[in-house]
């Protein structure tokens, strides 16, 4: 399923300091047209569909649409992602749609803090097993 | 054939920025995380310098770039131990038990750190239905490391809610590393969108390596990385075979389309010795989409049949047959003995294959009604129908949309499954790598288990960790994560005894740029030639030189196409036709950036092939019989053959040499 720029939406993401779908697709597939200001698919047959343009697009101006060596025309997937949950919306070839929501993560972003409450490394045990705050289980 | 060289006649001359750190974590994935956060700790208040290079954006990157469903492996009230014999079951008899036993031992931790992260895991009603994160958290359910009772889909898999696992991830990782900078000096000590090439040993100190390089994705940079020791976490090899997919669809790989081998061959080709290259992992999934089905086997207990639904795996006839070939390793109807069943079938035309997912629906629906009442029984199963679409939208949304184009609804149909096209790993459910030091300590450790450092390669300071750690599946993403810890402390151990150590190599830094930018080198020389870039007799694309390897690999080394059956006089014909591919790789040409990324990751798929095809030239037995056959040796022979093969490939004389290597059962 290649995602695909809806033309009316995408602003190149000229208010941002970075091209959030070229930022963020894991393939290096996004690229942005400078004359125009938007932004393309550049290798639509390498897309995992993992949807991470999708997600981050600041305009919501990027969907899939199915591969078509197997899928046929008119379904789709639509996510919205906020910051603890995501929405998505199940569109059928037969125009039934499905919806659901699950929960994403249960802290705000950025607040992880990765050591806190955590002892401090005893270098006497770098060699043995086991991490600096888990001794390795023993049966 | 005359060969390219690129002494900037025709392309730019790139800037070289050398960075000189003491730990270079290389890949962003789950192992390089864990890597990342248990060597800041270890690493900073000693002064060491510890820097990530990651070919994308490490928020996105690596095989959970996309999501989870669930955490596969999470010993909990489990034995190790007994961990230990279900990795060997499921990869035929030969796994090296001191890793797999060492995995088990440490990954719970990591899964722990995860939900204190935030990650959201399932856990146990009251009622004995399951809870999704926010109930868990709103019913005041314990964490995990408190007690807290996880939803089992498996004996060893979780359920989570895991759209954003790798970026909850990354966030701990990225935090490890600015914690790490900001102690110990140095601009910036996390690379993004720097795509390695290759890795360089030293100059002065026999068999250690001392830098990696690469080059910018974004702007006309080359990055010559010195340090003291290295973890490699640059994941599997996908789309190494001609895939199922005709066109657009091969983007849809079962594993992360961007596992490019980079992993095999960086390692390769600085001399590390592989194991069980013969491996491989043909999972059946739902056809095309190439959706999970392991909750849909494990959660909601739905059986796979033929189509007139009979049940492949218990047919009379077949289990004789490959009872006869394949021995013991029947009885346990592991995964490749499964698929092996399955394409009898399909060969017999009792096609296409289906996922009962219907049935399965209709008898949860049953039950909870019966159980619970016509009102609260339908509410269940809405959530349980929730959960089931989660399972997609977490981790494989494409399959979702496939659904939704197909106008399946699985609880009213069924959905075809499919063995897929072979991808090459050692994290999930395969097995091939590297051949690396154990950590020394468990009882029956054989002498060439261990040298000291625990996942260090026979190339000194150069740790593995994730996909590319040899004979040691089944990890995952929490075993990556964890082996990436494991892996960076164990580097640190090794820089302690080696403190006065100081890299060099012996490419100048405008050597290393014109290996690295010759397909730009060779792309200007030639393109006016033709009116078309694309077409012209002096070089390759990446694309083509991808499509040749993908139809040697099928065609001759057991892909789909002879239903996964190669023999000796098949993987020697192949061998010499993937041999003038790796001399035209001399030819590659790149017009971008991004073209130059795929000419390399191109090269590293080669390579991860080239090894593939030699293991199982060299292993005389089909040992993963419904993965790969080898239809002049189509049997198990443990008497012969219950052994690790393992090779090196020397770089510099594109040489192989290749040798068995005695098996060890430490865990009855």
């Amino acid at each position: 399923m290649p995602s695909f720029v809806i033309t009316e939406k995408c602003d190149g993401c000229k208010a941002q300091d970075k091209t959030a779908c070229q930022y963020i697709c894991p393939n290096d597939l996004m690229a942005l047209n400078r004359d125009l200001m938007k932004a393309y698919n550049q290798e639509t047959d390498q897309c995992w569909e993992c949807y991470n343009c999708v997600k981050i697009c600041p305009q919501q101006a990027i969907e899939i649409r199915g591969y078509q060596d197997f899928n046929p025309i008119g379904g789709n997937v639509v996510p919205m992602r906020g910051t603890d949950s995501i929405m998505w919306t199940v569109k059928f070839r037969n125009g039934s749609l499905k919806r659901f929501k699950f929960p994403i993560r249960l802290t705000a972003e950025g607040s992880v803090d990765p050591f806190k409450g955590l002892p401090e490394p005893d270098f006497s045990k770098l060699k043995g097993p086991g991490f600096f705050n888990y001794e390795a289980r023993k049966e | 054939m005359e060969k390219e060289t690129c002494n900037f006649s025709f392309c730019a001359k790139p800037e070289v920025v050398e960075i000189e750190t003491d730990l270079l974590l290389i890949g962003g994935g789950m192992s390089a995380c864990g890597a990342a956060f248990e060597a800041a700790r270890w690493a900073t208040p000693k002064g060491i310098k510890v820097t990530m290079v990651d070919k994308a954006a490490t928020d996105r990157s690596g095989a959970v770039a996309m999501g989870l469903s669930a955490i596969n492996t999470y010993c909990g009230e489990n034995k190790v131990e007994d961990y230990v014999r279900y990795v060997r079951n499921d990869l035929m008899g030969i796994i090296r038990e001191d890793l797999v036993f060492d995995l088990g031992r440490h990954v719970d931790d990591s899964v722990h750190l995860f939900e204190e992260w935030g990650l959201p895991v399932w856990k146990m009603g009251d009622d004995g239905f399951s809870l999704d994160g926010f109930q868990a958290r709103d019913a005041g359910k314990a964490l995990l490391k408190d007690g807290g009772k996880p939803v089992r889909s498996g004996k060893w898999q979780i359920m989570i809610n895991g759209e954003s696992y790798k970026v909850i991830v990354a966030e701990a990782a990225k935090k490890a590393l600015e914690f790490n900078r900001t102690a110990t000096g140095g601009a910036q000590n996390h690379f993004e969108r720097v795509f390695i090439v290759k890795l360089y040993k030293d100059a002065n100190v026999p068999n250690r390596v001392a830098a990696a390089a690469g080059f910018s994705v974004r702007e006309n940079k080359i990055y010559i990385f010195k340090a003291k020791a290295m973890c490699l976490g640059a994941g599997g090899a996908v789309n190494v075979f001609r895939p199922r997919s005709t066109k657009e669809g091969q983007g849809r790989a079962w594993y992360p389309v961007w596992n490019s081998g980079s992993g095999y061959a960086l390692g390769m080709q600085a001399g590390a010795e592989l194991t069980m290259m013969e491996n491989r992992f043909v999972p059946a999934r739902f056809k095309d989409g190439y959706g999970p089905v392991g909750a849909w086997f494990l959660f909601f207990k739905a059986k796979a049949t033929n189509a007139v639904g009979e049940d492949y795996c218990t047919n009379a006839e077949y289990l004789a047959e490959a009872k006869a070939k394949y021995g013991k390793y029947v009885d346990n109807l592991g995964t490749a003995i499964r698929n092996h069943l399955m394409m009898k079938d399909m060969k017999a035309g009792k096609g296409p294959i289906l996922m009962r997912t219907d049935q399965a629906m209709q008898a949860i629906n049953a039950t909870f009604k019966e159980k619970l009442g016509e009102k609260e029984g339908a509410k269940k199963v809405k959530h349980l129908e929730a959960e089931a679409w989660e399972d997609f939208l977490d981790m494989c949304i494409g399959q979702a949309g496939l659904w939704a184009c197909k106008n399946i609804e699985p609880d009213k149909a069924p959905s075809e499954i499919m063995p897929t096209e072979p991808y090459l790993l050692g994290s999930h459910a395969g097995c091939a790598g590297f051949w690396c030091s154990g950590p020394g300590d468990l009882a029956g450790t054989p002498d060439h288990y261990s040298w000291g450092y625990n996942r260090m390669s026979t190339v000194n300071g150069l740790f593995m960790m994730g996909d590319i750690v040899g004979a040691s599946g089944h990890k995952f993403s929490s075993g990556s994560h964890a082996e990436g810890r494991i892996a960076a402390k164990a580097a640190l151990a090794y820089m302690a005894d080696n403190a006065d150590y100081k890299p060099a190599i012996k490419q100048t830094a405008d050597e290393v740029a014109a290996e690295l930018y010759l397909p730009f080198e060779t792309y200007e020389k030639y393109k006016t030639y033709s009116t078309d870039t694309k077409t012209n007799p002096h070089y390759i694309k990446p694309d083509m030189l991808q499509a040749r390897l993908q139809k040697i690999a099928d065609e001759y080394f057991g892909g789909i196409s002879t239903w996964y059956m190669t023999s000796k006089t098949m993987l020697d014909e192949g061998l010499s036709l993937l041999e003038m591919l790796k001399e035209d790789s001399n030819k590659m040409a790149a017009s971008s950036l991004h073209e130059l990324m795929r000419c390399w990751e191109n090269f590293h798929r080669i390579l991860s092939v080239e090894a593939h095809a030699r293991h199982i030239l060299f292993r005389e037995e089909s040992r993963y019989p419904g993965y790969y056959y080898r239809g002049d040796f189509d049997l198990i022979d443990d008497t012969n053959w219950k052994a690790f093969v393992n090779s090196v490939y020397d770089a510099d004389t594109n040489t192989w040499t290749m040798k068995k290597i005695p098996y060890a059962q430490m865990v009855s």
